[in-house]
């Protein structure tokens, strides 16, 4: 008897914890998050917007038809349950949710949606998102202002949207986007500096509450959100905190809930013992490297291009320069994309290969490049030059390198002023629109900085755009990619490793590769334990 | 002494045009622009025909000098423009972050004051003692700290060691937020503060009218109050006028740090994104403060010292 009672007793301790493990989403409390990329918001009109700054709170304000799935790392439908999509792929039926309410309590509907896409599309308004409409029958007419609405968009009933697309390409990477959030008119209309400023109304899970100008914002609750029971926050404050050290001390004071890690304090963090166990890391879609300028006379030869990859041993300036805060790049495309080819290798560090491919391009004592340029940034700016330096050597290559700061560099870089330039470029999630940067037809003012030009390159492209079976169509930009890799643009450096702390109290943040400070706040929760858990 | 005033007032006008000049050009000449920051330069490509559509609307295709006269006609209404970012008129995103700042400022003008000052003359007073010694030695560390580092230290001592205030932040204005912003800021003056005033007092018990005073049997303390002090506090007032002044446009470090809402962090966000018209307004404002503080030090001089007199 004893003996049983013993066991029962053992039992229930070790059931205790167990229990507190799985503990169930608990609703209530205020979540302190930031917004840490250069300075305080601009507005808050999404399609007005740009920058990851502003977006990464309207997206908890705003819906926009598509959601990014970070589980997935692929887009999904938000706004509708239902999409059909015509045998050509130019004929898209929306089923909306019948369910979805604005801030200011109207039923959103199908006239919601024709309206903001015609907004974006209005030239009048000049929003940055334009180019996420563009690809909707009509909407280069609204654009040059030859047409007052979007011949594509048409209602059938006030639940379901029919849009008629000018190619065939998938609507989901551009309607993702927080540009592209749905708003309602009566909101906007004659009011669009309130709408700007102090009254935004969306359909997200949160609604405005206030904005403290530098210095934070806050969003509350939104009860009739479409989602049961969701979100379970009470309020989610924006702390406007671009200073990683000043950050750093505000987690560490568990004044902030969650912060975005830096190369400076992730060592610290990951030799933490309470802060290891709660970092969450994601190779984000950012391809940092060293760019080649086509025009520079050595470039033209593939052989020259191909040799740097080989000659710098990459993998030890990540672990000793950037503390592996950072993931080896294979290729253009990253890891987390879908047309990531996982059997492809990373150029080795191998010295020798990289001196006979030298001779072979006809430079067997090297050359000199006289403008290396790039910014001051830690881990994808000037010191890595700095660090392949003594590699660079070893093939006879010798740098100049310029310092100079990222608005004066894209200047530079549009105008092709420059022979290499050593940035991190956004290389996803939308694939067609990621490779289309080294397209012959695009220009260095639209992305091609490097003036890449490849015949074959741009054949496959096409008929990856013009392929409607999704496996055919990732199969070719596959080989696209691999190209890229044979043929290389730029000296792949690294996929950034986003990484952001949390506190323990904290559940529901999400991996997300896009973005890492995209984190939808709909199914984030604190426990008990958070010393917010029941401020309101 | 209103029509000095009047005569100050309007020398003010060619050093406000001569800095409008030099502003407009060295903001101009900067490579980079705020139609590239707009659309997303480093995310993703770029929308070119939408950088082209902002580079108009925001005047930016104009050439420079009929830019500057367009810019110089409104300023003279009054019209600081419009933000190229925010879509806002830039007087009232100026308006809304001046009220922190001068918060912010008048909090460390008046640490640096009512601890300075009072340092410095006893200080003087105990001229080579271990406490005078002792207290110019922490006051040459308390100019020499940097901001920056000294805003972490006190946030790591009493945000994260002893968890009594807010690490960073506006709030809702509250006192406590306040305090370690205003501690960072005033600490540097305060050493500045103590210095001279430790100066101006040593000088003047040198002089001859207080050895007379002194002579004919006055009081220590009636002589430090009554000829110590208020000839001190001309130069002290001196320097403190000016400092303040300068302080306006000195918030900028801390405000960042702090996340406080200022017209300092306004100022740096608006010159990373190129957005011109903000960056002039700020500056635009900051020199006006300062030009105004000057007059009004020069004008208190006249009410401490009677022998100061303005035609």
């Amino acid at each position: 008897m004893k003996r049983l009672l013993a066991a029962i007793v053992v039992i229930a301790l070790l059931a205790v914890p167990a229990l507190g493990q799985a503990q169930t989403p608990r609703p209530g409390g205020t979540l302190n998050f930031m917004a840490p990329y250069g300075g305080d918001l601009l507005g808050l009109d999404p399609h007005k917007c740009t920058r990851i700054q502003e977006f990464l709170v309207l997206m908890n304000i705003y819906r926009s038809l598509y959601r990014w799935d970070p589980d997935k790392s692929m887009p999904a439908l938000d706004l509708a349950t239902q999409v059909d999509v015509s045998a050509d792929g130019l004929t898209y039926t929306y089923h909306l949710r019948k369910n979805v309410k604005f801030h200011n309590g109207r039923l959103m509907n199908a006239d919601d949606i024709i309206y903001s896409y015609n907004r974006i599309a209005d030239p009048n308004l000049k929003s940055p998102s334009v180019r996420f409409v563009r690809m909707i029958k009509g909407a280069g007419d609204v654009i040059d202002g030859k047409a007052q609405t979007i011949s594509g968009l048409k209602k059938v009933d006030d639940f379901t949207l029919q849009m008629t697309l000018a190619d065939p390409v998938d609507p989901s990477f551009s309607l993702r986007e927080p540009g592209t959030a749905i708003v309602p008119k009566e909101a906007v209309e004659g009011k669009e500096d309130a709408f700007n400023t102090s009254a935004p109304v969306g359909c997200g899970p949160f609604k405005f509450m206030r904005w403290v100008k530098g210095s934070e914002i806050i969003l509350e609750k939104f009860p009739d959100f479409f989602m049961a029971g969701r979100p379970l926050l009470d309020k989610v404050v924006y702390r406007i905190a671009s200073e990683a050290s000043a950050r750093d001390m505000a987690f560490r004071a568990k004044d902030l809930d969650a912060t975005i890690v830096e190369g400076a304090q992730y060592e610290a963090y990951k030799n933490d013992p309470v802060i290891s166990k709660n970092l969450i890391e994601v190779a984000e879609m950012f391809t940092r490297g060293v760019a080649f300028n086509m025009d520079f006379e050595p470039f033209k030869k593939k052989e020259v291009r191909q040799a740097i990859n080989y000659a710098v041993d990459r993998e030890l300036i990540i672990k000793k320069l950037l503390k592996d805060k950072a993931f080896l790049a294979t290729s253009w495309l990253p890891t987390s994309s879908a047309a990531f080819d996982k059997t492809s290798k990373p150029y080795p560090y191998d010295p020798k290969k990289a001196k006979e491919l030298m001779v072979k391009a006809g430079y067997p004592n090297g050359f000199a490049i006289d403008q290396a340029i790039g910014t001051g940034n830690a881990s994808w700016g000037v010191v890595v030059y700095e660090a392949m330096l003594p590699f660079l050597k070893e093939i006879g290559i010798t740098l100049k390198i310029q310092q100079m700061e990222g608005a004066a560099m894209v200047e530079r870089l549009k105008n092709g002023e420059f022979q290499t330039f050593i940035w991190s470029m956004g290389s996803g999630p939308d694939i067609l629109g990621t490779l289309k940067r080294f397209s012959a037809e695009n220009t260095r003012a639209g992305g091609n900085y490097f003036n890449y030009k490849n015949p074959e390159f741009d054949k496959l492209l096409n008929q990856a755009a013009a392929e409607r079976d999704p496996a055919k169509k990732l199969d070719l930009f596959k080989k696209a990619n691999n190209l890229l890799f044979d043929d290389p643009p730029l000296w792949f450096f690294n996929y950034n490793k986003a990484v952001m702390g949390k506190q323990p109290w904290v559940h529901g943040l999400k991996p997300v590769a896009i973005e890492m400070m995209f984190q939808d706040m709909t199914e984030v929760w604190v426990d008990d334990s958070s010393p917010r858990a029941k401020q309101k | 002494m209103a029509a000095y005033a009047l005569r100050r007032l309007i020398q003010f006008i060619p050093t406000i045009v001569g800095v409008t000049l030099i502003l407009f050009l060295l903001l101009n000449v900067l490579p980079g622009n705020a139609a590239l920051m707009a659309g997303g330069a480093q995310d993703t490509n770029v929308d070119a025909t939408y950088i082209e559509l902002m580079k108009k609307e925001w005047g930016l295709d104009q050439p420079l000098h009929t830019r500057y006269l367009d810019y110089m006609s409104r300023l003279l209404v009054g019209d600081l423009g419009k933000s190229f970012l925010r879509r806002e008129p830039v007087a009232g995103l100026l308006a809304s972050r001046i009220w922190p700042t001068l918060k912010l400022a008048v909090v460390a003008m008046g640490i640096a004051v009512c601890l300075g000052v009072p340092l410095g003359f006893y200080s003087a007073l105990r001229q080579g003692s271990w406490a005078d010694t002792g207290s110019m030695v922490g006051a040459v560390s308390g100019v020499s700290l940097p901001q920056f580092w000294l805003g972490l230290l006190l946030m790591f001592l009493f945000a994260v060691k002893l968890p009594i205030l807010p690490p960073q932040g506006y709030g809702d204005g509250a006192a406590r937020n306040i305090i370690l912003p205003g501690v960072t800021l005033g600490v540097g003056y305060m050493a500045l503060l103590a210095r001279t005033t430790r100066a101006a007092v040593v000088e003047i018990l040198n002089t001859d009218y207080i050895r007379t005073a002194q002579a004919k049997g006055l009081p220590a303390a009636v002589v430090n109050r009554k000829h110590v002090l208020r000839n001190a506090l001309i130069l002290v007032m001196t320097t403190a006028g000016l400092q303040f002044g300068g302080l306006m446009g000195h918030t900028v470090i801390v405000e960042k740090l702090f996340s406080w809402p200022g017209v300092g962090s306004l100022l740096v966000d608006s010159i990373f994104q190129r957005d011109i018209p903000v960056t002039q307004g700020c500056i635009m404002f900051l020199i006006l403060v300062f030009l105004l503080v000057n007059l009004a030090v020069d004008l208190l001089y006249a009410v401490i010292d009677p022998r100061i007199e303005y035609r």
